[in-house]
């Protein structure tokens, strides 16, 4: 339904696809002409970095394009609009998923892949099979925790309801730190992104495998095949958290 | 004039009462700003006076951009949503019949919220970035006075850049699409994402051109003191030109589309 809708303004639907597509595309500009100034950034190439900024644009756009209506959860709860999702028969996380279901959201992903792919034909990476396995692995569970994170966010929403820019803080806060190698941050940035909210474990952990690299924290190689339990963790995580604020959810019509 | 003060002083207080939403927002400026000043500080390693800053007023532009985000609405937004909505819904012709300027309403509004977001969603940022990371901040009192008077020249370009935008909805209709491609632009060709001066070439000689230059570069380089006697007079001269410029756009623009105006829904 949301889809034909769109489709009805169809200028504005293609100019809204396209800047999808320039949307990430603009911010990896910048990171180029950083690059005509200098040949490495914290050590990393412009290909690495590109591939960097593909796996986490991926991740993140597939997150996106199931539940980035989230941030609008925070509006339903203050006009009072949440009870109607309420009455109906169908999961609650399902219906906010689809509420305004945007497909010009799939410009962010094929623009995340065209630069992956860009970077795969560039750099020149030493194929074992558990590095190509790592490869979808880290994709799909990179997506899996940017999607808790937007669940976790929606469920804050129940009670902070004006403050999605919280969540803004950690999905698109999270995705341009992801883009950048780990090595131009504070020790203490990475710790709290390993261990406390594990957005390393999205692209940077997997990656650093793939592109045969050490972790700067000292951690052991094989923990970016971890990412699949992290993002399993998770999801249960924002699961709970979306429940207790659906729980705590009051309704503000009279 | 009074009736204008008064709509800018809605505008103030019509945004200060989403306070849950100023701290959130002041959140997610500062995560960024500290996101920005660690790889800016990387870039700086490599290259020292990267586009003729060092170190300290990289950093300063970074958190710069942070406080001035939301009040020049350096990724869109304040009244924008509102007019293309009163534009789609039709609504637009009940405004158009006020004793009252369009423009100059809405100018109104915009310079209310900007103060506010500048205060509110502005401050505490840079407070943090200058706590954490040694900033090069204004010695002169002067300064800070120029620096002020930059911001609202900013805020008045951003204003008539978006009014624009947002009157192209007369034509298109639904005008998201094309507000939210006007607030990438803006992004990078403000100099949000990298300072202008750091963008080689002919494209950096057209980016400084541009009217976005004035949203956020032309008042950082005030508040870097790089702009100085003569230098400072042709930052507002610039600032002033593209104000006048795009605002008469927008008037002209205006009158077209109010000729034409076909009221959705009867």
């Amino acid at each position: 339904m949301w889809v034909r809708s769109t489709m009805a303004y169809r200028t504005s639907f293609l100019i809204m696809t396209l800047g999808n597509f320039l949307a990430t595309g603009l911010d990896f500009v910048a990171i180029a002409l950083m690059f005509t100034h200098i040949g490495e950034l914290g050590g990393f190439t412009l290909d690495e970095v590109a591939f960097l900024y593909g796996t986490t644009s991926v991740a993140f756009g597939l997150a996106d394009l199931a539940l980035g209506t989230m941030g609008r959860l925070g509006q339903r709860v203050r006009d009072g609009t949440m009870d109607t999702l309420l009455v109906r028969p169908v999961p609650i996380l399902a219906q906010v998923a689809a509420d305004r279901f945007a497909l010009r959201r799939l410009g962010r992903i094929t623009q995340g892949a065209v630069l992956l792919g860009w970077s795969l034909a560039r750099l020149d990476i030493d194929w074992t099979l558990d590095r190509a396995l790592l490869m979808p692995v880290m994709l799909l569970s990179g997506g899996a925790i940017f999607g808790a994170l937007f669940v976790l966010g929606g469920a804050f929403q129940f009670w902070a309801k004006d403050a999605s820019e919280v969540q803004n803080a950690f999905t698109f806060g999270g995705t341009t730190l992801l883009e950048y190698p780990p090595t131009v941050f504070g020790k203490e940035l990475l710790r709290g992104v390993t261990f406390v909210i594990p957005l390393a474990f999205v692209n940077w952990l997997p990656a650093l495998y793939i592109l045969g690299r050490p972790d700067p924290l000292g951690l052991p190689a094989w923990i970016g095949f971890a990412a699949p339990l992290v993002a399993g963790g998770c999801c249960a995580v924002a699961g709970l958290a979306w429940r207790a604020g659906l729980r705590a959810y009051q309704s503000t019509g009279s | 004039m009074r009736l204008y003060a008064a709509v800018a002083v809605s505008g103030f207080k019509r945004y200060a009462t989403y306070r849950v939403a100023t701290v959130a927002g002041v959140f997610t400026n500062t995560v960024f700003g500290f996101i920005l000043a660690y790889t800016y500080t990387a870039l700086w390693d490599e290259r020292p006076h990267l586009g003729g800053y060092d170190l300290a007023q990289a950093l300063t532009f970074v958190w710069l951009g942070q406080a001035l985000l939301a009040a020049v609405a350096l990724m869109g937004g304040g009244f924008q949503e509102e007019l293309q909505d009163r534009i789609r819904s039709g609504d637009i012709a009940v405004d158009l019949y006020r004793p009252v300027d369009l423009q100059m309403w809405w100018l109104a509004t915009e310079l209310g919220r900007a103060l506010f977001q500048l205060l509110g969603r502005g401050v505490v940022p840079m407070a943090v970035g200058a706590l954490v990371f040694e900033l090069r901040l204004p010695a002169s009192p002067l300064t800070w006075l120029w620096f002020l008077l930059s911001v609202v020249l900013a805020v008045c370009v951003g204003f008539a850049v978006r009014y624009l935008v947002s009157l192209a909805s007369f034509w298109l209709l639904d005008g998201t699409g094309l507000s939210m491609l006007s607030g990438l632009l803006c992004l990078f060709f403000s100099g949000m994402i990298l300072p202008l001066n750091v963008f080689p070439g002919q494209l950096g000689e057209t980016a400084r051109a541009l009217p976005w230059a004035a949203m956020l570069q032309v008042p950082a380089d005030v508040f870097l003191e790089e702009r100085r006697g003569m230098g400072l007079l042709a930052a507002f001269a610039f600032q002033v030109g593209w104000a006048v410029a795009l605002l008469a756009a927008g008037r002209a623009v205006q009158s077209a589309a109010t000729r034409k105006v076909v009221v959705q829904g009867g």
